[in-house]
């Protein structure tokens, strides 16, 4: 039996169906969540999708973190459910506090959309496992508010418990931090990535396919526990 | 509501109310017309609506009898679903899909209001596309700006841009392609195109027409406002409340999350076939709604005005009829489907009202807190609009143009002088790297772009399990339609046609945007007679319906009008996207062929603008049988896999096109030039070429396919081994000179952020 893997739609999600396709592909089963059901449908692990939930109104992810299905999620992170937020998804995690900092407006004040090469520091979490620690892999990145910002302090603090996920290489394409493009919680089960890796599944509409391992990352952690 | 308003009754009574028609832009003949029409003088509302419905823009009035040649020369075919006259054509693509897709034109309020103006001409045309049942799946832009250092196409150009990735990355729909041109004649007339495509199951056509005595009139989406009411305002203020707000934003506002919500909500409506006839609502407004549905169905609808959602309880009844309020939709739903309609808006969180009802008869009554304000035969207003043969003839100053022969410019002689005008050409801001555009637009999006910016065609797919997918492209050169409009017709349609063909798709039908000046002067009205005439012709030669398309006139400031620019839009359809040939060279050693045949054409070149700002003489030749010859080898040759890349020839010829084809895939070219005159095979923009990279081992089968189908296919040099890195040549014309691709991406990639920041 495959894992079932749960996305959640807000309103403004636009990458949903695009990480269940990805889901599929690495194998899992793809259950579409619902903002407004205070029900995860038993799902194994969830992705918070990108896009422009609520519209970004206020502040990129502000109001879904109050959305009804957030309860459950942010309760059942905590309890150790894999968690990858994509993008908005990433902003959504921060908004909760469930990962630590928080994404400005880019530097440059566009939008951004390239194929992005990055470095995975950090393979063991539930979501990179399938990666080698500092490969180097190339995924689009395409956001407004892709800037990660924290206090200098959070920043050593994640530096030193190794949760820094991955690293802008060559350029760094929204004044982020360290180069920072995703990081961790302690546990390792949460992550929030800038870049898409949704969109690195196919070399057919992709750039190659170096982003699929995120989600047999996940796959192969919920068959092993 | 204690502001009185003017009733039916209170304009059958007063019959010598002066009307402030003339400030709304009816004629003095139009008024009497509506004044035959009504047997009265109109109420405001009612005058509202019809000078609003008569514009130009809504009643194609000054083109309507150049356009018919669309449906008379419509060559036969079976892949048209529905034909023009409706929101958007629909094409079958086979496997019990069918496509739709349009392109309209934002201009004016493009110039006006450069975020807002472009980011609401996307809004529009994708709930064009919504109406017809389809998801939208990707957009483009064909954008065209004054001297790409002008400082007002500073203020312009990235206003626009922002406000295309704005609306666009937030609605979540690829932008897969489009143009940017600059030329002098647009400054003061940026043409913003936008077109959108989208997909769905033959059974999910749906059309806008109201039947059944009554079904329900719903409207919903955003509220009403007082944006993009325009000249409207002058009812407001000169005939009921001098003191009222005296300006308002006659550029509308876009909400692209309301529009979202709008597309996923639509969708889920018409699917649990909740429907009966659908409406987006665009210019005009409610009154295009109302009437369009009313006139296309069985005639006879109610509408309880006051009942429309409002953002500002001000707005005067005229107001809301007329307001252009955004990401608003018009739906008939019968009684018994209501709840369940209404229950799926609400699961949207999309606000959505029973306005009125289809009623017995054929007559459209507005109704304001129980008074009628509207009473009209809804035909009248929104297809017996008045129609005009403008008056049209041949420029006098066009001989002396077309004499002005390019032969007489300074040409490149020695290797040197070609090496420096190769790198001018390629930094050009025509010919240059658009990325810095297009890296604001969100390509990914939907996870099923193949191929977008800066290939030839942007390529969608559009079934997974089967790999079926669609292309388009969309083309014009305003220089070849100023030399020649007839022709310049034709070229556009050919490399749109060309592009479609050279990702692998095979072209299926033709949409267009008609830019042009002011067809009251006869000069305009000539080029624009002789656009369509050449772009009908052409299509059935080809063998391609138009599915529909768009006028926008006026693009001119006091005499000085913009080139002709006809944009044609051609979508193509491609069995396997697997099969889809890029532009990148990919492996070295492969052979570069060029098929087709290069001539001593520089009429209207990009190398005559650049270099000498020049424009005269007549544009290249238009062989379109040769056109089809080279679509049939290159769909052909992609079908059987024999090309690893594959490029037309179009702005800037030859040398442009192995720039782009070695830059995109990060590899060399060496190049032999075999013949004497270097300079007419680098530039020269002869029509019906491309160039494609085969493997040797099928260059054989490569040139008898070309052969079997007439195609000149000669072999022009090989894919070499080049890294940005290395001070090694990367494109070498073989004894004339060469260039590393560190220069390459230098010139080509600097010019537009130096310009724009």
């Amino acid at each position: 039996m495959s894992a079932r893997v749960g996305v959640v739609t807000f309103p403004g999600s636009l990458d949903d169906r695009d990480a269940g396709r990805a889901i599929e592909l690495a194998g899992g089963e793809y259950v579409p969540l619902w903002h407004g059901d205070r029900d995860l449908k038993q799902v194994d692990a969830v992705v918070l999708p990108g896009g422009f939930s609520y519209g970004d109104y206020l502040r990129a992810g502000a109001i879904a973190r109050f959305a009804p299905v957030m309860d459950l999620v942010i309760d059942q992170a905590k309890a150790g459910l894999p968690v990858l937020g994509i993008c908005n998804g990433f902003q959504v995690l921060c908004e909760s506090h469930l990962l630590p900092g928080v994404l400005v407006r880019n530097n440059h004040l566009h939008f951004i959309c390239r194929d992005q090469r990055l470095r995975i520091e950090n393979a063991a979490t539930a979501w990179t496992s399938d990666y080698e620690t500092d490969q180097e892999v190339v995924i689009p990145l395409k956001n407004m508010e892709g800037g990660f910002v924290a206090a200098d302090h959070t920043l050593d603090e994640l530096e030193a418990e190794g949760r820094i996920v991955a690293r802008y290489l060559d350029v760094n394409p929204n004044g982020s931090r360290r180069d920072i493009a995703g990081i961790t919680n302690a546990a390792g089960n949460i992550v929030g990535l800038m870049p898409h890796p949704e969109h690195a599944v196919e070399s057919l509409t992709g750039p190659g396919t170096d982003g699929l391992a995120f989600f047999t990352s996940v796959l192969k952690a919920l068959v092993a526990a | 509501m204690t502001r009185h308003v003017d009733t039916v009754e209170d304009a059958a009574g007063s019959p010598d109310v002066v009307q402030p028609y003339a400030e709304l832009g009816l004629k003095d003949d139009e008024y009497a017309r509506i004044r035959d029409i009504l047997g009265r003088r109109p109420t405001s509302a009612e005058l509202a609506m019809y000078s609003v419905m008569w514009s130009e823009h809504c009643s194609y009035k000054s083109s309507k009898v150049h356009l018919s040649q669309f449906g008379e020369k419509k060559p036969e075919t079976d892949t048209l679903l529905v034909g023009i006259g409706e929101n958007a054509g629909v094409v079958d693509i086979g496997q019990g899909w069918a496509v739709t897709f349009k392109v309209e034109s934002h201009n004016h309020p493009s110039y006006v209001e450069p975020y807002q103006g472009a980011a609401t001409g996307i809004g529009g045309i994708v709930r064009d596309i919504l109406s017809m049942g389809a998801r939208p799946v990707a957009v483009m832009d064909p954008l065209r700006f004054g001297p790409a250092d002008h400082p007002d196409t500073r203020r312009v150009l990235p206003g626009v841009v922002a406000g295309i990735g704005g609306y666009g990355n937030c609605l979540g729909l690829p932008n897969i392609g489009g143009e940017i041109v600059f030329d002098p004649s647009y400054l003061g007339n940026p043409l913003v195109n936008a077109l959108c495509v989208g997909t769905m199951r033959h059974e999910d056509i749906h059309l806008a027409s109201a039947k059944g005595v009554g079904n329900l009139i719903v409207l919903y989406g955003a509220k009403t406002g007082g944006d993009g009411i325009g000249g409207v305002s002058v009812l407001a203020s000169e005939t009921f409340d001098a003191d009222g707000p005296a300006k308002r934003p006659s550029v509308q506002v876009g909400d692209p999350f309301m529009e979202k919500l709008l597309i996923e909500c639509t969708l889920e409506v018409l699917h649990a076939g909740l429907v009966e006839g659908i409406q987006d609502l665009g210019g005009a407004g409610l009154s295009c709604a109302t009437s369009e549905l009313a006139s296309n169905g069985d005639g006879g609808m109610h509408v309880w005005l006051d009942r429309v959602p409002l953002r500002d309880a001000t707005l005067t009844p005229e107001e809301i009829l007329m307001s252009e309020s955004q990401e608003r939709m018009c739906a008939v739903v019968s009684p018994q489907h209501i709840d369940s309609f209404l229950a799926i808006c609400a699961r949207w969180d999309v606000t959505a009202t029973v306005i009125g009802e289809v009623a017995a008869g054929d007559r459209l009554h507005v109704q304001w807190h129980g008074q009628t304000i509207v009473d009209v035969p809804p035909r009248t207003v929104a297809h017996d609009g008045p129609v005009y043969e403008r008056p049209y003839a041949r420029p006098e100053w066009l001989d002396a143009l077309q004499a002005d022969d390019p032969k007489r410019l300074a040409r490149p002689r020695t290797d040197e002088e070609l090496r420096d005008t190769f790198l001018r050409m390629v930094a050009s801001p025509n010919l240059a790297s658009k990325s810095w555009v297009t890296s604001q637009y969100d390509r990914y999006v939907l996870g099923n772009t193949v191929l977008s910016y800066p290939e030839d065609g942007g390529v969608v797919r559009v079934d997974d399990e089967t790999g079926l997918g669609i292309a388009l492209s969309t083309d014009c050169n305003g220089r070849f339609a100023k030399l020649d409009p007839y022709a310049g017709a034709q070229l556009a349609l050919a490399e749109a046609y060309r592009n479609v063909a050279t990702t692998g798709a095979k072209p299926l039908a033709v949409t267009n945007c008609l830019n042009f000046g002011s067809p009251e002067d006869p000069d305009v009205m000539w080029q624009f007679s002789e656009a369509v005439r050449g772009l009908a012709d052409g299509c059935l030669q080809l063998g391609i319906p138009v599915t529909g398309g768009n006028v926008s006139f006026y693009n001119q400031t006091a005499d000085m009008a913009i080139h002709p620019t006809p944009v044609v839009g051609v979508l193509g359809v491609i069995e396997d996207v697997e099969r889809r040939t890029s532009m990148a060279l990919r492996n070295t050693d492969d052979v570069l062929l060029l098929l087709g045949e290069t001539r001593d054409e520089f009429g209207g070149s990009e190398w005559a603008h650049e270099v000498h700002a020049h424009l005269g003489g007549l544009p290249p030749h238009v062989d379109l049988e040769a056109e089809r010859s080279l679509a049939n080898v290159l769909t052909d040759g992609a079908s059987r896999g024999l090309f690893t890349a594959a490029h037309d020839v179009s702005d800037g010829g030859i040398a442009q096109t192995v720039v782009e084809m070695a830059s995109r895939g990060g590899h060399g070219a060496r190049i032999s030039v075999a013949t004497d005159d270097a300079f007419v095979f680098l530039f020269a923009e002869s029509t019906a070429r491309a160039i494609v990279a085969v493997a040797a081992k099928d260059v054989e089968s490569l040139s008898t396919l070309a052969r079997t189908h007439g195609v000149p296919c000669a072999r022009i040099g090989v894919v070499t081994e080049a890294t940005r890195e290395s001070a090694e040549a990367a494109i070498e014309f073989v004894d004339r000179f060469s260039v590393t691709l560190a220069e390459l991406a230098k010139a080509s990639e600097s010019t537009l952020p130096a310009l724009f920041g």
